[in-house]
């Protein structure tokens, strides 16, 4: 589908970095050798909780090629947080955001708190060195009650994991919206379900990573394979107490981060403290095991779902209960908890909400943020419960969610304002593609047909970050960098605001080059998360172009002999509107400006400000995002009975994009997503006993392969917002959200079986093929 | 330690390089000969992403010891295109958008490149059988095995 009225948006561009990267050219984290560096390596902790008694590092400090070895006692005490709201507001706004207590610290303090807790950590001139010297650290700790349970950790009598968290509570989160009580008395069907879903780990194929070096003036510089360089910034300048323009991170090539390299769980400040110490630049690199048993997990929970509906399937009340397992640190937990909430009926009219969500402390590694965050696991609830209650009144579940499908127009109970809305459009084609109506009629054996549909931001608007820069300058050939923010982590950003440049500005999209996310030169923008880097960082984007463009306008009037206003810029020309011989070069105009008159160079500046609420924590409500994503997809499943096996054959997904600024890189937003969502559905789980992870390999956890992927249809639907019409909308994660519900449903539909419990693995298909039997 | 000097012919080119006997190929090619193109994963052989061609052959960089590949042609990311002049291979992933973060392709590109070599064109389940020992976190491997499909058609 393209837009007619842009050149370059709407189209199915190659990458900007595809050449460097299919020639083993782009230069990730790994990739990078500074002379005289040296390589790090942490110590950590044997025990889920426990207190650190004594650290006696003489040993290690002594091995030939050590440099430095570091504990707590090392930093600077301070600790640092991924959702350190209200440091940084303004003084006259303080207040305004509620804080959240910070409680990491790059090396434990005083005690440790999951099994992979950094202890201590070494420097040394190669890695088998710094190995070695890991194991001649010598740590006595005292051991503590541990809990692994997240149902027992508010109990009484629990170990208390963080002396500030009574009843191990990171926090918690009652709502109430509507007359829930009242929407169900009006209810003719109730139905109450548990379900639970799984601690999976985003494995991004490359393991976290950094190189660190200080200068002489003490400043320090970081190349970080983060998906957020100004958030690291932050935490960095407050670990090691610093102030931020101290601080420079720059992300190299950044091979993947679904989430995962948005929180602090990365090397980059144990590496900074290692090369602070020792005056030489240090490089940390995660080991795949410690990707596995030191990174954060996608919140495992216990959701409880309590959804009333009319006989005709018109919902009426919602009740929501949602315990989740976060581990032992905070990391991104409040925002999981509210996006959790907030989502819960973000698909559907529904007036009568009530949530209540709590986030507990456990002796495991850290809940954090990953793709979809917080709103895969409520909508893998309520969407099955949804084709159990369809399946009760005898509706069809396409039928069921048209019914209750969102309007664009529309406000949800928690103050979402929806100004564009393509769900329906999403849920019919996704039907009509699949022949949703023929395949029900007349099903296969073991063969199942499943729809399921879901909601996401495009950016929300939560504290430090509530906007994004841009800046674009010409070159003295008409050639265009855009400095931007948005960190490209794989998505494709860079790729995406280069052509929404090019369009603007008239320029081809060759001409445009791309610097992104250095905190030294780059505007400031919240980094890739919570799906903003389109429509944040692509209106910011525009506005600069918009600026430069203008400049352009201002000396071509002159030598035009015409008003600014007159003028446009296409394929490299600047012309007078009607007037096709009256045109002049680009780069004439920018060499004209920089040769004659002032010798103003032309460079654009422009910012987004999230047309929105700031996140309100306590009441819930509020719109926080300018453009909410709609998205349904139909799973086509094939369940082996004798093995449990199933396996998805097709997914055919409908996503409303709004502006689709490049089809091609959607569709692969989309594929990862339904990919991802896929493991998640059936194979993904980090498993613990004892508080140790058991499957720390790709081939233990269970990554598929090739030949475990499923056909993907991709159907972009491109709303229009009349208001606005430039609404590229998120396509990053929304798709992920409605995927392992509606292989959920595609499951039952073909053998009759429900799993609650993600994943759906064979020994739960063909155990509760054993009970149906029976 | 057991050091021994070999010569190690990467991409057309020689290198007299010093190594220590348990040192990994990819170590050597990165460490030493400043090809970082092929990437480490794991380590352990699970992800693809250091795969390299030895003799046309496709071996995993972190499992083989650099000492036992002296006098074999290797190939790694860095010696597909001739020049400037991508493979095809390389071409077809660009155009194809099979390529998202980067870290499996110089894998996934050998691989391809070797099923390429010995199968001028393959089906859809031979390419992704091919490529079952390249893992990739973003693309769901959909593009890729389009790109593959579409270089062999080319």
């Amino acid at each position: 589908m393209e837009n007619k009225t842009y050149s370059v948006i709407g189209k199915r561009k190659p990458r900007k970095d595809g050449i460097a990267k299919v020639t083993g050219d782009a230069r990730y984290a790994d990739d990078l050798k500074l002379p005289g560096m040296l390589f790090g390596k942490i110590l950590r902790s044997p025990h889920p909780h426990a207190r650190i008694v004594n650290i006696d590092a003489s040993r290690a400090k002594r091995l030939a090629g050590v440099k430095a070895v570091i504990t707590g006692k090392d930093t600077a005490g301070l600790p640092y947080g991924d959702v350190d709201t209200s440091r940084y507001l303004p003084p006259h706004m303080a207040g305004e955001v509620p804080d959240f207590p910070n409680v990491k610290h790059p090396l434990a303090l005083d005690k440790v708190r999951y099994i992979g807790d950094e202890v201590a950590a070494v420097a040394a001139t190669d890695e088998a060195t710094a190995l070695e010297a890991l194991e001649l650290i010598e740590v006595e700790y005292e051991l503590l009650p541990h809990n692994f349970d997240p149902l027992k950790a508010m109990e009484e009598g629990a170990p208390q994991i963080h002396d500030y968290a009574e009843k191990n509570i990171c926090s918690k989160i009652f709502w109430d919206f509507g007359e829930v009580e009242k929407g169900f008395s009006k209810a003719d069907l109730i139905r109450e379900d548990r379900f639970t879903t799984s601690a999976v780990t985003h494995t991004p194929l490359e393991p976290r990573g950094c190189v660190a070096v200080f200068d002489q003036t003490g400043k320090l510089t970081i190349w970080s394979s983060t998906q957020s360089p100004y958030m690291r910034r932050q935490q960095l300048s407050k670990a090691l107490d610093m102030p931020e323009s101290s601080v420079r991170v720059v992300t190299p090539f950044v091979g993947g981060g679904v989430g995962g390299k948005v929180c602090s769980c990365e090397p980059d400040f144990q590496a900074a403290l290692l090369s602070r110490i020792t005056k030489k630049p240090v490089k940390i690199t995660y080991t795949r095991e410690e990707e596995f048993t030191a990174t954060c997990k996608r919140h495992p929970m216990i959701i409880d779902l309590k959804t009333g509906v009319k006989k005709d399937g018109t919902l009426t009340a919602v009740q929501c209960d949602i315990l989740a397992d976060g581990g032992a640190y905070v990391f991104t937990g409040p925002v999981v908890l509210y996006l959790a909430g907030a989502f819960l009926a973000t698909a559907y009219r529904l007036p009568n909400v009530r949530y209540s969500g709590y986030r507990v402390f456990t002796n495991k590694m850290s809940s954090g943020a990953q793709r979809g965050h917080g709103a895969v696991q409520p909508r893998f609830a309520v969407e099955s419960q949804l084709d159990m209650i369809a399946e009760e009144l005898g509706i069809d579940p396409v039928e069921i969610r048209l019914k209750n499908a969102l309007h664009p127009g529309d406000t949800t109970a928690n103050r979402f304002q929806v100004k564009t809305c393509g769900l329906k459009e999403c849920i019919e084609l996704s039907a009509e593609h699949t022949h949703w109506k023929e395949k029900n009629e007349s099903p296969v054996p073991n063969h199942g047909i499943g729809i399921s549909v879901g909601a996401f931001i495009s950016g929300m608007a939560i504290p430090p970050h509530t906007s994004s820069g841009a800046q674009v300058k010409f070159h003295e050939d008409g050639a265009v960098t855009l400095l931007t923010g948005v960190t490209e982590i794989g998505q494709g950003s860079d790729t995406i605001l280069a052509q929404i440049v090019a369009d603007e500005l008239g320029v081809a999209f060759e001409d445009v080059r791309v610097v992104s996310s250095d905190t030294e030169i780059t505007p400031v923008h919240a980094g890739s998360y919570s799906s903003r880097g389109t429509y944040w960082g692509g209106k910011a984007a525009k506005a600069a172009a918009f600026d430069a463009k203008k400049q352009l306008f201002e000396v071509a009037a002159g030598l035009l002999e015409a008003n600014p206003a007159d003028l446009e810029a296409r394929d490299r020309m600047i012309f007078v509107k009607g007037s096709p011989e009256k045109a002049i070069p680009i780069r004439g105009v920018v060499l004209a400006s920089l040769m004659e008159g002032d010798g103003n160079p032309i460079m654009g500046r422009g910012f987004y400000k999230a047309a929105a609420d700031y996140v309100n924590f306590e009441t819930g409500e509020g719109n926080v995002t300018g453009a909410y994503s709609f998205e349904a997809q139909v799973a086509e499943v094939e369940v082996d009975t004798e093995t449990g096996k199933a396996r998805l054959h097709k997914m055919t997904v409908g996503h409303d994009t709004g502006t689709a600024i490049n089809p091609m890189s959607i569709e692969g937003q989309m594929e990862g997503s339904v990919s991802m969502g896929m493991g998640q559905a059936l194979f993904e789980e980090s498993i613990m006993k004892n508080g140790v992870i058991l499957n720390t390999s790709f081939v233990d956890y269970g990554l598929h392969t090739s030949m475990d992927m499923a056909k993907v249809e991709s159907i972009l639907v491109e709303t229009e917002n009349p208001d606005d019409p430039f609404e590229p909308k998120e396509a990053g994660e929304g798709t992920q959200v409605a995927t392992p519900s509606a292989i959920s449903n595609a499951i039952y539909n073909a053998v009759g079986v429900r799993i609650k419990e993600l994943p759906i693995t064979p020994e739960k298909i063909l155990k509760a093929l054993e009970e149906k039997g029976k | 330690m057991d050091n021994h000097i070999i010569e190690l012919k990467v991409n057309g080119e020689g290198y007299e390089v010093s190594v220590d006997s348990y040192r990994t190929l990819l170590e050597v090619l990165r460490e030493d000969l400043g090809l970082t193109g092929s990437k480490e994963g794991c380590g352990m052989g699970a992800c693809g992403a250091c795969a390299v061609l030895l003799d046309n052959v496709v071996v995993l960089a972190c499992l083989t010891l650099a000492l036992s590949v002296e006098g074999k042609e290797i190939t790694t990311v860095e010696g597909l295109a001739k020049g400037e002049e991508l493979s095809p291979l390389q071409q077809s992933f660009i155009d194809h958008g099979a390529v998202q973060c980067g870290f499996c392709t110089p894998g996934m590109l050998i691989s391809s490149t070797a099923l390429l070599m010995k199968n001028f064109h393959p089906d859809e389940h031979q390419i992704q059988m091919a490529l079952s020992g390249n893992l990739c976190r973003c693309t769901g491997y959909v593009k890729i095995v389009e790109a593959v499909k579409a270089a062999s058609e080319h």
